[in-house]
């Protein structure tokens, strides 16, 4: 009953990272720190980026309630990046944002984005951008409040 | 259809006829026949009110209470009429209803006036309207942010006290714990919720603030489209409708206000065709109702606005009352016996119309709307606008299903199903 590209959004991959999120929960240290929230769903989300000493991405942490969508994003964008110099990050993030924005034109690209490119099949869905975008505008954010 | 009818409800053969004259109603969504289940939101328009918007912009369009060539006067003769029309559709007299651009423009016009009056425009006529520091103004937890935020806002304008009346667990206003006192200046209440569908009872909450002299402001939005409503018989100062909620176009609104109230009120919104007599440094304003319409008004919305209560009053508000409250117990009824579903304020003893709101712990709103949009099934997600009564519920989002007078057994039947598959859905991948 449940359309293909319904079922292409919401493959094992993203319900599993909804439901069992990587990156899940806020530390205490000091980070570069970004809170949005989609004023039309009342989704949140609070992210952290902690780089390394040599100023590499150590690890992206967050907390946040939302749909699927936006829960597996934020877990597959924390996996995405780890390792990743801050330039590498951004270029991910615009990437992914014009994947997401194409409406179903532009396949994401794996060599880039990973295991993050199931995520475009979201973009076919103009409604739910957003909900996929929420954390990556929260990293590029943060990103911009580094040093 | 099996619909539990009574001896008022529309019969099976009479809601086929009803839908014959929405032409949206018979679109295919994601390959499917539409379900439209948002009406609550926006209700669809029937071709009688498509062709009187268009009517009159094909025959009488022109400026209305301004200029003398005979388009005009007949538009202004027409736009009037509608007033006529909307105002005793409410139980009100003509010159009670103002027309705005929405329900929120007509709250926000309320407390703009009165904060003007506080201010000490409207002269010793507005006196009875002025509040400030140690008065109190009281709306509910359960309120749209349109019936909230006006009133924290006039509040930090004059120094007055926003009091809150507050919920039960399952939803409900705890009147007994309802902050009205001596100090009430002012009681706002919806009369029916839009997020849990149960009509308030909003009788008591009116005696109580005539027993203090406060004024009362009566949310209709989610009222005036699905029950018979008389303004008068319920004894509201003020009372605001939401045109495109009830058959009517987007862009108009109304505001219900006491004859003698409205006497008294200083303008909110300035400017052109509300006045009699204009210098440099002042003016003179036109009694209500035209003191409160400044500038162009829409004129081929309230129009078209007529045309739906008109419609409305044919088919019968209480055979529409009667309809939707069979659907409501049906979606209640139905949802309640789904595993897994938390209906929102299933356990409020009170009559409902045809809405209900569902929370699915592990399944988020948006989630749930969008398995019911891939089905052809449109509903509401998200926190409608009463973030307060979601966070008293302990919850952020929800999935709102809401009919209208065109809406089936069948629909309501199609949602419930909906609701089971996107849970064997989400639950079979778990």
């Amino acid at each position: 009953m449940t359309s293909s590209e319904l079922q292409s959004m919401y493959q094992e991959l993203i319900l599993d990272h909804s439901r069992t999120p990587h990156g899940f929960g806020l530390r205490d240290e000091v980070a570069a720190q970004s809170h949005q929230l989609n004023p039309t769903c009342g989704d949140e989300i609070t992210l952290q980026v902690h780089r390394a000493a040599d100023g590499t991405i150590e690890a992206i942490a967050w907390e946040g309630h939302g749909c699927a969508i936006s829960q597996a994003s934020a877990s597959l964008f924390a996996d995405l990046v780890e390792g990743m110099t801050v330039p590498e990050v951004q270029q991910r993030i615009d990437v992914f944002r014009e994947a997401l924005r194409s409406r179903g034109r532009i396949e994401p690209d794996e060599e880039l984005l990973g295991d993050a490119a199931v995520l475009g099949s979201v973009s076919r869905y103009v409604a739910r951008v957003k909900c996929a975008m929420l954390a990556w505008v929260a990293a590029e954010d943060a990103l911009r409040k580094l040093d | 259809m099996s619909s539990p009818t009574t001896a008022d409800s529309p019969t099976d053969a009479d809601i086929l006829r009803i839908r014959a004259d929405f032409p949206l109603l018979q679109t295919e969504v994601n390959g499917h026949p539409l379900v439209y289940l948002d009406s609550g939101a926006t209700a669809q328009r029937p071709r009688q009110v498509l062709d009187a918007e268009r009517g009159f912009l094909e025959t009488l369009n022109s400026a209305v209470h301004r200029g003398a060539h005979t388009l005009a006067a007949e538009a202004t003769e027409v736009f009037e009429d509608a007033r006529a029309t909307v105002a005793r559709f409410i139980g009100a007299d003509d010159d009670e209803l103002v027309w705005t651009s929405n329900a929120t423009e007509a709250l926000n016009l309320i407390a703009y006036s009165i904060s003007n009056a506080s201010l000490g425009r409207g002269g010793a006529a507005s006196e009875r309207l002025r509040i400030g520091p140690g008065d109190e103004i009281v709306t509910t937890e359960m309120e749209h942010h349109a019936n909230l935020i006006p009133w924290q806002e006039l509040a930090a304008r004059t120094g007055a006290t926003l009091r809150i009346i507050p919920l039960d667990d399952d939803g409900a206003l705890r009147l007994d714990e309802a902050p009205i006192t001596e100090r009430t200046r002012l009681v706002a209440v919806t009369h029916v919720s839009n997020v849990l569908g149960v009509i308030n009872p909003v009788a008591d909450v009116i005696a109580a603030a005539r027993a203090v002299g406060a004024l009362v402001v009566l949310d209709a939005c989610q009222s005036a489209p699905h029950l018979p409503l008389d303004v008068r018989a319920l004894d509201v100062d003020f009372a605001v409708l939401s045109g495109h909620k009830m058959l009517g176009p987007t862009g108009v609104g109304a505001l219900y206000g006491r004859r003698a109230l409205l006497e008294a009120m200083p303008p909110f919104l300035t400017g052109g065709s509300m006045i009699t007599t204009v210098t440099t440094t002042e003016a003179e304003y036109l009694p209500p109702p035209q003191r409160f319409e400044a500038g162009t008004q829409r004129v081929s919305q309230a129009i078209a606005l007529a045309a739906a209560v008109d419609y409305l009053g044919e088919v019968g508000m209480e055979r529409i009352a009667a309809h939707e409250a069979a659907l409501g117990r049906r979606l209640v009824d139905g949802l309640s016996a789904i595993d897994g579903v938390r209906v929102l304020g299933a356990g409020i003893d009170l009559p409902r119309v045809g809405l209900a709101s569902i929370d699915i712990p592990g399944i988020h709103a948006h989630d749930v709307g969008q398995l019911l949009d891939d089905r052809g099934i449109a509903v509401r997600v998200g926190h409608h606008c009463a973030q307060p009564l979601h966070r008293r519920l302990g919850i952020t989002a929800s999935t709102r299903a809401s009919t209208y007078l065109y809406s089936t057994t069948d629909e309501v039947d199609a949602f419930l199903d909906g609701v089971v598959a996107t849970i064997e859905f989400f639950g079979a991948r778990a």
